[in-house]
């Protein structure tokens, strides 16, 4: 099934189109990689499909239902989750208590959020560290927070914005680790990434955004050759 | 380890509260002086006060600055109710608080997703308005005020003259719910989402909390039980006119004792009342006579020591000392 | 209706207007860079005020010669408040910094009871003292043109301050982002204390220009306090080209709104508009 598909979706600023006619479709349980150079729409791109933004035009589909110009709780709740690229952590509460926050999207009951919540700690690593106030955290520490948090909501498809920026090498490989945890979950990945390695090794396919615009779409072996990805992004032909 | 309890019950259970409880309850009883009797009664009303509109002020970090309207809605519709219709001022109360209520769901529509200051700034001008309003309405007496009609002083009809005990208890237990309702909210789904919406509102939304929905909720909460203190006030104090109940004063009095206590916690208002409340009304009671606002001379100092020794506010004093 | 009229009222608007722009400009500066609500923003006015009432009062020296003294001790006052209170409150949580303020304008405006008693003083005999000045036959009070003309030129100058030199770039960028101005090597204490010193001297300015034809009292500042609050809001928060155009409709609608509708719900009047605007646009006409 096409858990997500979007068609023609055009965002504009002004007069500056900042995503510029962008279809595109992820078949369930798969692992799309989103790339291209800052400024390429890319967020803009996340902000739209989770409603946080209203296309200006276009249309998008989750589990082929309609989902354009709905608020992005109401999108949360359908299943598709997403990571801030600068984590949106509560910093006056808990890390366990950020999970609760979404946990509770699938409970009332507090007994049963909280048993969510030290199980999606427990899945993330966190487990150890749920009493801390997230401002006691390392950025590492912090993404895995974020993508926790995301957990929490038990979504279908998760997006995840720039999660690795910032995490050295170590921090890199365990970020990757859960990310095919995640997917062995039977949830389906949206990875915007600038770290090549990381794209490179986990995705099944590959986009390509340029200019607000989709320039490439294919495994990641092909993208590396394509010679419009090489002129806009990749800068010199890159050997995984 | 956390105990996850929603049980209301276990509030009871933490032997400060209780031993505190019961000597605030006892006070009066031990002194005939009306002075007293009269200062507890407010440190309760405005605890009260407080912690409503910490609903929506301290947990969801709205600030309102325009309480006093859903306050003047709820002195005014009591004792109108009971003035020209002889209608109980319990029942008068709940209608009041409908009203307020009402008022909260129209005006949060458009100004609840308006962002922090100019969300304070409208709440502002929409009590101004209000009081302005009433000032000018006929109906209500305007600028004259509204005496309460002369009753048989009993429960039904809300009215004690000489006694103020049985407008102690009411408040006490008034004081009571709204504790134990704030408490209970703070630990359950809505009060956390209330909390994400301050502290992160986009990723609330993202986490499936419909931040309008839970906003409003915070606001008509707020607002009805701020009216139901209001239409006490009205029965204690048995004269009204705009000033004093849908005044800038009243709306500022409760932001400064929330604050002061520690916005966004449960005990705060607690703290911010017990130290404001005294200190305004017993400098007034005692220095406010000269009419040369002295009281309020000590009274901003304070404020201004308070808030620049210990900017957490005053439960910041209980954090720190904690640790 | 007259044309007269009409043109009578959108010109004392407009005076008014232009003083409570200056008043507005202040206080969106520091809001701007500091993220600080000033509540005793309109208690300095009413210093500035009372100060240029003593000096005539007790020394004759009229308020335009007092002028730059006053400007100069309110810009004082701003730098105190800054030093004293705001640099402590800064790091606090937003309502702690409302709570010192506003114990602040509690206190300055029940100090000036105390020693000023709660009467209305008004100065007269001043240079600009009951002169009207006569344009197209519409009649003018001489002091309040001055005021405005000098409530806008003192708008210009800080506008030229903020937008045309170093500092005012300076300025500009602390309040965009302060960390990264502090890392470009910005020194943020000076920048704060700065912007203090001139939200002092607009009131400063005002102040002195107000005494000439309006009445002075403790209480004076609650009323432009409020006014240059919904003004600011109007404008957008921040934004020193809209806190003037605020101002100026305000002034307009506030005369407007006291001819047309009754003298006693001018300010209501100004309220509703405030409240149709913010919901077409929620960020103030020009904020972003």
């Amino acid at each position: 099934m096409e858990i997500l598909k979007v068609e023609n979706l055009t965002m504009k600023f002004g007069s500056l189109a900042a995503v510029d006619n962008v279809s595109m479709a992820v078949k369930e349980g798969e692992i799309v990689g989103l790339i291209g150079p800052n400024g390429a729409g890319k967020t803009t791109f996340f902000n739209c499909l989770t409603g946080y933004l209203q296309p200006y035009k276009g249309s998008i589909f989750f589990k082929e239902k309609e989902i354009t110009g709905l608020r992005p709780n109401q999108i949360c709740r359908l299943g598709l989750a997403r990571t801030f690229q600068v984590v949106q952590v509560f910093k006056e509460m808990t890390t366990w208590e950020n999970v609760l926050v979404g946990a509770f999207c699938r409970t009332r009951d507090v007994r049963q959020a909280y048993a969510q919540t030290i199980e999606v700690l427990k899945f993330t690593g966190l487990a150890d560290k749920k009493d801390q106030l997230v401002g006691n955290l390392t950025i590492a520490d912090q993404k895995r927070l974020e993508i926790s948090k995301a957990l929490a909501t038990k979504p279908k498809l998760l997006m995840l914005d720039e999660a690795m920026a910032g995490l050295n090498a170590t921090e890199t490989k365990e970020a990757i680790e859960l990310i095919k945890k995640i997917r062995a979950q039977g949830i389906t990945l949206i990875i915007v990434e600038h770290v090549m390695e990381v794209i490179m090794s986990i995705s099944d396919r590959v986009i390509v955004f340029d200019s607000g615009r989709k320039i490439a779409e294919d495994v990641p072996a092909k993208i590396v050759q394509n010679p419009r990805v090489i002129e806009a992004y990749l800068g010199v032909s890159f050997h995984a | 380890m956390v105990k996850m309890e929603s049980s209301t019950l276990s509030f009871f259970k933490n032997p400060t509260i209780i031993i505190f409880l019961i000597i605030l309850f006892l006070l009066p009883h031990f002194t005939q002086n009306i002075h007293f009797h009269h200062v507890l009664i407010m440190f309760l009303l405005y605890a009260t006060l407080s912690q409503a509109w910490n609903f929506i002020g301290g947990f969801t970090g709205l600030v309102s600055f325009g309480h006093a309207t859903f306050f003047g809605i709820g002195a005014y519709a009591a004792l109108v109710l009971l003035k020209k219709f002889g209608l109980t001022p319990w029942v008068g109360m709940l209608i009041g608080g409908g009203l307020a209520a009402l008022l909260a769901f129209l005006i949060g529509y458009p100004v609840l997703r308006l962002k922090g200051h100019y969300f304070a700034i409208s709440t502002f001008a929409i009590a101004e308005i209000m009081e302005r309003l009433f000032l000018n309405w006929k109906y209500v007496e305007g600028a004259i005020g509204l005496p309460a009609p002369v009753l048989e002083e009993n429960f039904l009809n809300f009215m004690w003259y000489k006694n103020k005990l049985p407008y102690f208890y009411i408040v006490f237990i008034f004081f009571l719910v709204v504790l134990l309702l704030a408490y209970k909210i703070n630990r359950s789904r809505l009060g956390y989402y209330f909390r994400a919406i301050k502290q992160s509102i986009d990723a609330a939304e993202g986490l499936g909390i419909d931040t309008a929905k839970c906003k409003m909720v915070a606001f008509i909460l707020s607002a009805f039980l701020t009216s139901l203190c209001g239409s006490f006030y009205a029965q204690y104090i048995l004269y009204i006119d705009p000033p004093s109940v849908l005044s800038l004063d009243i709306s500022i009095k409760i932001v400064l004792v929330t604050v002061l206590g520690g916005a966004g916690t449960v005990i705060g208002p607690i703290l911010g009342s017990a130290i404001l409340i005294p200190l305004s009304e017993y400098s007034r009671i005692l220095l406010g006579g000269t009419g040369k606002g002295i009281d309020l001379i000590v009274f901003g100092a304070l404020i201004l020591l308070i808030s620049v020794w210990q900017p957490q506010g005053l439960v910041g004093l209980f954090r720190q000392g904690r640790k | 209706m007259d044309l007269n009229i009409i043109l009578q009222i959108l010109l004392s608007g407009l005076l008014m207007g232009l003083i409570f722009a200056l008043i507005a400009v202040g206080l969106t500066l520091i809001w701007g860079v500091m993220d600080i609500l000033n509540f005793a923003h309109g208690e300095f006015l009413m210093l500035a005020m009372f100060l240029s009432f003593w000096m005539f009062s007790l020394w004759q020296i009229d308020p335009l010669w007092s002028l730059p003294l006053t400007v100069i001790a309110l810009m004082a006052v701003g730098w105190l408040t800054y030093r004293l209170i705001i640099k402590k409150v800064l790091h606090a949580p937003g309502l702690t910094a409302l709570l010192a303020t506003f114990g602040l304008s509690i206190l300055i405006k029940n100090l000036a009871q105390f020693f000023w008693t709660p009467d209305f003083r008004h100065i007269q005999g001043a240079i600009l003292s009951d002169k009207t000045l006569e344009i197209f036959s519409l009649n003018f009070n001489l002091a309040e043109i001055v005021a405005a003309l000098g409530s806008a030129l003192i708008t210009y100058l800080i506008y030229y301050l903020i937008f045309k030199t170093k500092t005012g770039r300076a300025i500009r960028a602390t309040s965009l982002d302060r960390d990264t101005a502090r890392l470009m090597g910005i020194d943020i204490e000076r920048i704060f204390s700065l912007t203090f010193m001139l939200g002092g001297g607009c009131v400063g300015v005002a102040g002195a220009l107000l005494i000439n034809f309006y009445y002075v009292f403790p209480n004076v500042g609650s009323l432009f306090g409020i006014l240059a609050f919904v003004t600011v809001a109007l404008g957008g928060f921040g934004n020193i080209t809209g806190a003037f155009l605020a101002g100026i409709i305000i002034g307009m609608v506030e005369t407007a709104g006291g001819v047309f509708v009754a003298p006693v719900f001018k300010y209501t009047v100004v309220f509703v508009m405030y409240l149709i605007v913010i919901m077409i646009r929620p960020k103030g006409l020009f904020g972003w």
